[in-house]
C-alpha cells in the first residue's frame, strides 16, 4: 500500500520505525500511560474501596460508594449539572450561531479582525471573566448602583448566588468556545448551495433551517463538545457565581476530595461522571466528524 | 430574478442587518464586563461601585502583596517548565508520528487526544490519587506533571498540522546528501516548524498560566499558583486588587493573541 509513493527510497523501509524512533517516542507514550491511563485505573480501584474513620482508604471491596451515587440527593445534583450544562450549551449555540455565521460571511480583512475579537475572550482566563461578573452582579455591584442612580425605585436585586448568575457565568465563559468551531464549518459553506435554495424559492428561514444548519452541524457538534463537557464538571464558576446554593457535580467531587476527605465516594462520583463523558463524547464526536 | 418573489432580496437585507446588529451586541456582551473590570481597577473607591477618582493605588498594593507575588512566581516557574517539557515531548511526538508508521499509531493518537478533551476535574482527582498512591509529595513536580499532561497534546496537534503541509522532499534531499534522520530533523525539519513550535509553546504557556481546576487538586500550599490564589480571593468578594491583577492579565492576553496571530501568518 505504501509502495510507489517515493521511488528513490523504498518507502516501507523509510517509514518503518527503528529502535531509535521507538526510543524517542517512548517517553511520550510512557508519560500518557503513567499520568493518564494508570491514574484512571487507580481511580476505578478507589471507587470500590472503603473509607476509614480518619479519611484514609481501606482496600476492601464494596459497592457502597456506587449505591450512594444513586441516592436521590446525588442523582438530583447530577441531573442539575446536566441540565445547567445543556442550558448553557443551548444558549451559547443560539447566541453564538449568528455571530459565527456573520464572521464567516464577511470579507477577509474584516473577518480576521472579528476573529481576533473572539480570540481575546477565548484566551482570557475564565476566572478573570467570572470575577468581572461578580463585580457587576454583587448586591453592592455595578448593576445595582446603576439601577439606584437611575432612581427607578426598584431594586436592589440579589442576582449573585442564584441559578441565573450561574448560567450567566457559564455562558459568558464558554460562548467563544461555541463561536469558533461553528465559524470553522460556516466558513467552508459552499455559497452556491444557499443560492440554489433561494433560487428554488426557499425563504431565508427555510434556507437556514434546511440547508445552512445541516451543513454546519459538524461545527455545532464540536462546539457542543467544547461547551457541554467542561460545563458539567466545572466547579469554580458555579462556586463563585452560585455560592453554596447551587452545587453541581464538580463541587461535590471537589468537596469529597478536598474537604470531606471521602476519596472512595469521590472516586465513584468521578467514575460515573467519566462514563457520562465518554458516552456524550462518542455521540458528539460521531456527529462532528461526519463530513457535510 | 422572477418578479413574483420580490420579498426575498429584501428579506436577505433584513437578515444581514439582523446578523450585523446581533454580532455587535454579542461583542458588547463579551467586552463590556472586561472593560468594566479594567476601568474600575483605576478607581479610588474601595467598594468599586461608583467612580470616585483615578488612582494607581491598587496596582501599588498588588506589587506589595507578598502572597500574590509569590503565587505569580510559582505560576511563572510552573508555566516555564511546562512549556519546555511540552514543546520537547509534543514536537518529538508529532514528528515521530508523522514520519514513521508505528504499530499502534492510531491508539497512540487517541491516547494523546484524551487529556485534551477529558474534563479537567477528572484529570485532577485521578492524578491526586495517583500521587498519593506512589507516595509523591504534592509540590511543584506534581503541578508541573499535571500541566504538561494536558498541555503537550496542544503542541503536538499544532506541530502536526504544520507537518502535514511540509514538503517531504526537503527531508529526503537531506537524507540523500548523507544526513542521519536525526540530523535531518534538527537541520531541516525543526527550522521550518519553528512558527508552529512557537505557537504551540505559547499555547502551553498560556494554558498553564490560566489553569485552575487540575492545580487545585495537585498543588501544595507552597506551590499554589496565581489562579488558585485569585480563586480564593474572588470567593471572599470584591477586591480592587483583583481588578488590577485582571487588567494586567487582560493586557497580556491581548499581546498573546496578537503575537500568535503573527506566528500563524509566518507559518502560512
Amino acid at each position: 500500500m505504501l509502495a510507489g509513493t517515493a521511488p528513490a527510497v523504498p518507502v516501507s523501509d523509510h517509514n518503518r520505525p527503528g529502535w531509535k524512533a521507538w526510543a524517542l517516542l517512548a517517553p511520550m507514550v510512557l508519560w500518557l500511560i503513567l499520568f493518564v491511563v494508570v491514574p484512571g485505573l487507580i481511580l476505578l480501584v478507589y471507587s470500590f474501596c472503603e473509607r476509614d474513620e480518619i479519611g484514609g482508604v481501606m482496600f476492601t471491596f464494596t459497592w457502597e460508594n456506587y449505591a450512594r451515587v444513586f441516592d436521590p440527593v446525588y442523582l438530583r445534583i447530577f441531573g442539575r449539572s446536566v441540565w445547567y450544562a445543556a442550558l448553557t450549551t443551548a444558549i451559547c449555540a443560539v447566541v453564538g450561531y449568528p455571530v459565527a455565521y456573520y464572521i464567516a460571511r464577511v470579507p477577509e480583512t474584516l473577518r480576521n479582525k472579528l476573529l481576533l475579537l473572539v480570540m481575546v475572550p477565548f484566551w482570557t482566563s475564565f476566572l478573570i471573566r467570572t470575577f468581572a461578573w461578580i463585580t457587576i452582579l454583587k448586591q453592592e455591584g455595578l448593576l445595582n448602583s446603576l439601577v439606584k442612580a437611575m432612581g427607578a425605585g426598584i431594586g436592589p436585586f440579589d442576582l449573585l448566588y442564584t441559578p441565573t448568575a450561574v448560567v450567566i457565568g457559564l455562558v459568558y465563559a464558554y460562548l467563544p468556545f461555541m463561536i469558533l468551531p461553528i465559524y470553522g464549518s460556516a466558513e467552508k459553506l459552499d455559497n452556491s448551495l444557499i443560492e440554489a435554495a433561494y433560487d428554488l424559492g426557499a425563504s431565508p428561514v427555510r434556507a437556514f433551517s434546511s440547508v445552512i444548519v445541516p451543513l454546519t452541524m459538524p461545527g455545532i457538534a464540536a462546539g457542543t463538545l467544547l461547551v457541554f463537557v467542561p460545563a458539567i464538571g466545572m466547579f469554580a464558576i458555579t462556586d463563585l457565581m452560585g455560592g453554596a446554593k447551587v452545587p453541581m457535580i464538580g463541587n461535590v467531587i471537589q468537596n469529597q476530595f478536598l474537604l470531606a476527605r471521602n476519596w472512595p465516594f469521590g472516586a465513584a462520583l468521578g467514575v460515573v461522571f467519566m462514563l457520562m463523558f465518554v458516552v456524550t463524547y462518542v455521540i458528539l464526536q460521531r456527529r462532528a466528524s461526519r463530513s457535510a | 430574478m422572477p418578479a413574483s418573489r420580490p420579498l426575498i432580496p429584501s428579506g436577505l437585507t433584513l437578515l444581514n442587518w439582523f446578523l450585523r446588529g446581533w454580532t455587535a451586541l454579542v461583542f458588547v456582551f463579551l467586552y463590556a464586563p472586561i472593560a468594566v473590570l479594567v476601568v474600575f481597577s483605576f478607581n479610588s473607591s474601595r467598594l468599586n461601585i461608583v467612580w470616585e477618582s483615578f488612582t494607581f493605588t491598587w496596582y501599588e498594593r498588588l506589587a506589595a502583596n507578598t502572597p500574590l507575588i509569590r503565587a505569580a512566581k510559582n505560576s511563572l516557574i510552573v508555566a516555564t517548565a511546562t512549556t519546555i517539557l511540552s514543546v520537547v515531548i509534543g514536537t518529538a511526538g508529532a514528528w515521530l508520528l508523522h514520519r514513521y508508521r508505528f504499530r499502534f499509531s492510531r491508539a497512540i493518537q487517541t491516547l494523546v487526544a484524551i487529556p485534551m478533551v477529558m474534563p479537567e476535574i477528572l484529570l485532577g482527582i485521578s492524578l491526586l490519587i495517583m500521587f498519593v498512591t506512589i507516595g509523591l509529595n504534592l509540590g511543584f513536580a506534581s503541578v508541573i506533571i499535571g500541566h504538561v499532561t494536558f498541555s503537550f497534546p496542544f503542541v503536538l496537534v499544532a506541530v502536526q498540522a504544520r507537518l502535514q503541509g511540509l514538503d517531504s522532499s526537503l527531508e529526503e534531499a537531506a537524507l540523500d546528501l548523507g544526513a542521519t534522520p536525526l540530523k535531518a530533523f534538527w537541520l531541516v525539519i525543526v527550522p521550518s516548524l519553528r512558527p508552529a513550535i512557537m505557537a504551540g509553546g505559547l499555547m502551553a504557556f498560556t494554558l498553564s498560566m490560566d489553569e485552575l481546576i487540575v492545580t487545585v487538586f495537585v498543588k501544595s500550599a507552597a506551590s499554589a499558583t496565581l489562579p488558585v490564589k485569585v480563586f480564593d480571593m474572588a470567593r471572599v468578594g470584591l477586591n480592587p486588587m483583583l481588578n488590577a491583577l485582571s487588567a494586567i492579565f487582560i493586557v497580556a492576553t491581548v499581546a498573546f493573541v496578537l503575537f500568535s496571530e503573527y506566528l500563524k501568518k509566518l507559518s502560512r
